[in-house]
């Protein structure tokens, strides 16, 4: 259920925006507000831990004076602090330089439909209940194995949400969303080495989350799985990312073919629109009108319509990912990308977890990553790791302080395989990679 | 005016808030039986400016401010906040949060103003302390001497951002305080391009300090000289070594590793809950006796300096590690109290809408006795690792990571080739127990350091002399 009358009380609130922009001098402007209300509760050791009542609200405005431009936000909705924030922007305007490729959206750009894409799904959760699932998360956990000795806790997550956003082009769209969470970290401990894991789910709709005891026993799991864990020696292998990091390698592959990287010229892959930069085989769609999922919207952080499209085909580089801006910059069409992608799928074969395994044969199988240590501009790739050593496709130990590194263009031109046990819980959504060789270092 | 008075007039007042109000919530969270409750108010004035392309793209400014109550009873928190400074409000706030507490002694509100610390920067409003000309003048010429620096210079972004922040913190130990915290940033990026190669440096600093700092010995155009630097050394970098070597530390932000390796292993909230690699090791050798490492919130100045923390405790220099022995933990009130133990004023918050954990302030090694050059003069065959980007802790497994970006080969105790930026993996307990040899050079870093832990950023600071590590894995492309 959409609450009409909240959304409209904030849809005048932006369209005050806009007046006053108007009345202060700009020429164009574009204004957003945001409310968000949520409850987060942990439970710890079979106790309540803490209890958060959340409650944000927001708006900002960008006005541009011709072609110059200037950016004001506050949290505070009273009438005369949205002159105050429409003068910040406006003096800010004043002082930039003229940027010939800034200015707001083409008109004809704009969406005009807006279909209902089902991200409003309210969880009547007070904290009593909240405790209740976050202990029963926790307890699942805890019992499941006697090396599982400590824990961070369990938490519970429900927020809803109001997004409205607006612009003197006359667009003015408001929409409800929800988003709930449950996650449960362990610890175990084995011969006086510490182990920790965790697990988490996350959906629009609480009915759609796995199941408190679900999640509780897979951190355990994943938690007993590590313990006993060794380094490796330094070696060439291959690697297979499980899902879970897999989405990762491809969220650099979109960093790299974003507006702002490329006209920057500070991305590894300028240049390879129409060119081949992963194996035939792989296709990688954006589906940014997917009902209930969590990267969707009708439209974008500009109010330009998000479009399903394929972004690789047969490995073929089809389209970056642009904003008004950085089309202008790059004398392109605009993608309807401003704000990131929408529900980036990677079309997965026939294998499943296992399939991959046995493809990897001997190698390492990578469950958690760490650090920063992924140079955008020369796709130079260096990240702490740990996981698991496989031999002939069966897990034969934890291992973790090692390193893995390679440079991202040849990475993914040596992907061997995407598997079919996606992972549905981000904004990208793919199986486990089988990248050919990667350095290893331990 | 004094602090408080000027703190309460641009938080309380504008909102037609009185400090009888405060003690009015204050009761209300303490008619339950409650170990703790506080009030923390919070008004945060923030701008940033940007330039690309030679032009002044773009500006932002932004104006926030609420208030959060907590009640602490046990280990057990309530917590809520709201962004709307009213009686009425903060009084719901108060209600909803009174539910946590359902055991705990029942503490005594008696609210009385404190102001006995001393200051380590000045209640200065960075914002105004340039006219906004001023201020794109300042990147404007940042840009321009860059640029003549070197042909191969692709593109220039300079980005300078200023925030001007009050604090008002009531708690039922009876104290009223407030803090005004300036802090600057700016940063300069370049992209160079030879033969099709592309590399990037970057370089800044910050303080809490006015925008002046960054004209004092023009500390701007410098920035920018050193980004160039740093990507021309990159431009001839050939691939990293791949495998567990003798590393030698630069001084300064290399000190990243103190605070990834052992400073979230030693908040009090991990030790507390026995999560950290370090939990029970007080007292043990955590490290070789050449290392003395601190935890200091006093520096005048620094990034991640505080008059007082964000639970209103005066800061603390805090030995962490002395003479390779862990001293001590970093504490919030919670912590503290819970392990019996004094709070060391590391209580620390991203805002009013979060809570307060014990987090680092500016975190060093003191310096030893070698010389730098005797120190790469001992090794034989080593990595050199200069300036670092990110790392990141496991705290429970004790593992962590730190990535260079500016790092050389040494061969036969001489420095010899640039190679490309590797991230170097450890175990927090185990690494500085490898220090064999600790500099005189302390440096601090910059002022650029900004830690996050659980979903919460706050600035920090690391510092640390040259240091080498016998064996440390680096994981390069050169097998």
């Amino acid at each position: 259920m959409q609450n009409k009358e909240e959304i409209n009380r904030l849809k005048n609130l932006v369209q005050d925006l806009l007046d006053e922009s108007k009345k202060q001098g700009a020429t164009s402007a574009e204004a957003g507000l945001s409310v968000d209300n949520g409850l987060s509760v942990t439970a710890r050791l079979g106790e309540v831990e803490t209890i958060e009542h959340h409650c944000d609200q927001g708006l900002g405005i960008t006005v541009y004076i011709g072609k110059k431009k200037g950016s004001a936000n506050t949290n505070d909705l009273s009438p005369n602090s949205i002159k105050e924030t429409v003068k910040a922007a406006c003096s800010i305007a004043s002082f930039s330089n003229e940027d010939e490729f800034s200015g707001l959206p083409d008109k004809d750009s704009l969406a005009v439909e807006f279909p209902d894409l089902d991200r409003n799904h309210p969880w009547n959760l007070d904290a009593e209940t909240a405790i209740n699932l976050a202990v029963e998360c926790e307890d699942s956990a805890r019992s499941f194995d006697k090396e599982i000795n400590n824990s961070e806790g369990a938490t519970i997550n429900s927020h809803q949400g109001i997004r409205v956003l607006g612009n003197s082009l006359g667009f003015l769209q408001g929409y409800q969303s929800t988003r709930h969470s449950m996650s449960c970290s362990v610890l175990g401990e084995r011969d006086g080495e510490m182990q920790r894991d965790y697990w988490y789910s996350v959906s629009r709709k609480a009915e759609k989350l796995e199941s408190a005891t679900e999640i509780g026993t897979k951190a355990a799991e994943r938690t007993i799985k590590r313990l006993g864990a060794r380094s490796l020696s330094t070696r060439q292998c291959p690697v297979l990312y499980s899902s879970e990091v897999a989405s990762g390698l491809i969220g650099s592959l979109i960093g790299a073919i974003s507006g702002g990287s490329l006209y920057r010229k500070s991305s590894f892959l300028l240049d390879a629109l129409g060119t081949k930069i992963l194996p035939e085989f792989i296709h990688i769609h954006e589906q940014p009108h997917l009902k209930m999922a969590l990267g969707s919207s009708v439209y974008d952080a500009e109010g330009v319509s998000t479009i399903a499209r394929d972004i690789v085909k047969e490995g073929v580089l089809q389209g970056y990912v642009l904003s008004s801006y950085s089309a202008r910059k790059l004398g392109m069409k605009n993608t309807g990308n401003a704000g990131g992608v929408h529900n980036l799928t990677v079309d997965s074969s026939t294998n499943d977890f296992f399939a991959m395994l046995k493809q990897l044969d001997t190698g390492l199988l990578v469950t958690e990553l760490m650090g920063s240590g992924v140079n955008g501009v020369t796709g130079d790739y260096s990240r702490g790791a740990s996981g698991f050593w496989v031999e002939s496709g069966q897990i034969q130990y934890p291992v973790e302080e090692i390193t893995i590194a390679g440079n991202l263009k040849d990475m993914y031109k040596n992907i061997v395989s995407v598997g079919n046990d996606v992972d549905y819980r981000g904004n990208i959504r793919t199986g486990s990679i089988l990248i050919e060789q990667m350095a290893v270092a331990g | 005016m004094d602090t408080l008075n000027q703190v309460k007039q641009s938080i309380l007042t504008p909102f037609g808030m009185q400090e009888k109000d405060i003690d009015q919530i204050m009761d209300s969270m303490l008619s339950v039986s409650a170990d703790y409750a506080d009030i923390y108010f919070q008004s945060t004035h923030f701008e940033s400016w940007s330039l690309e392309a030679g032009i002044i793209k773009e500006g932002s400014h932004s104006i926030e401010q609420g208030a959060g109550v907590r009640v602490v009873s046990g280990d057990k928190t309530g917590f809520a906040y709201s962004d709307r400074i009213e009686l009425s409000v903060l009084l719901e706030a108060a209600n909803n949060v009174k539910a946590i507490a359902r055991q705990g002694q029942n503490a005594q509100n008696n609210l009385k103003k404190t102001s006995n610390w001393k200051s380590y920067y000045e209640s200065v409003n960075p914002l105004k302390s340039l006219a906004d000309q001023e201020k794109i003048d300042l990147l404007r010429r940042v840009d321009i001497e860059t640029r003549k620096l070197d042909n191969r210079i692709e593109e220039v972004m300079v980005s300078l951002v200023g925030v001007h922040e009050k604090v008002l913190i009531a708690n039922q130990d009876g104290s009223l305080v407030a803090d005004i915290r300036p802090l600057t940033r700016m940063n300069v990026t370049v992209i160079l391009e030879e033969n099709g190669r592309r590399e990037q440096g970057s370089m800044g600093g910050g303080a809490r300090k006015d925008y002046s700092y960054f004209l004092d010995q023009d500390k701007a155009v410098e920035y920018g000289k050193e980004a160039v630097r740093q990507a021309i050394v990159n431009l001839e970098a050939i691939d990293a070594p791949a495998g567990n070597m003798t590393v030698v530390l630069g001084p300064g932000w290399p000190g990243i590793l103190l605070h990834e390796a052992i400073g979230h292993g030693l908040e009090g909230d991990f030790n507390r809950k026995g999560t950290s690699a370090f939990s029970h090791m007080m007292g043990k050798r955590v490290a070789s006796e050449l290392c003395t490492v601190v935890d200091d919130g006093t520096l005048e100045g620094r990034r991640g300096s505080l008059n007082i923390d964000d639970e209103g405790m005066p800061t603390e220099k805090t030995i962490l590690i002395e003479k390779g022995i862990l001293k001590g933990y970093m504490q919030d009130r919670l912590n503290a109290r819970l392990m019996g133990v004094q709070p060391t004023g590391n209580g620390r918050r991203e805002s009013y809408a979060h809570l307060p954990m014990p987090r680092m302030t500016n975190t060093y090694m003191l310096p030893g006795s070698h010389d730098p050059s005797e120190i790469i003069k001992s090794v034989k065959k080593g990595l050199y690792a200069k300036n670092f980007g990110g790392g990141q802790v496991d705290i429970t497994s004790g593992k962590f990571v730190f990535s260079a970006s500016e790092a050389y080969l040494i061969e036969d105790g001489k420095i010899t080739n640039s190679v490309k930026g590797a991230t170097l993996i450890g175990n927090g307990p185990e690494v500085l127990t490898k220090v064999s040899m600790v500099g005189n050079d302390l440096e601090l870093d910059a002022g650029v350091g900004t830690c996050g832990k659980e979903g919460q950023s706050v600035p920090v600071g690391v510092g640390q002399p040259t240091i080498k590590i016998d064996g440390l894995t680096v994981g390069g492309t050169s097998v």
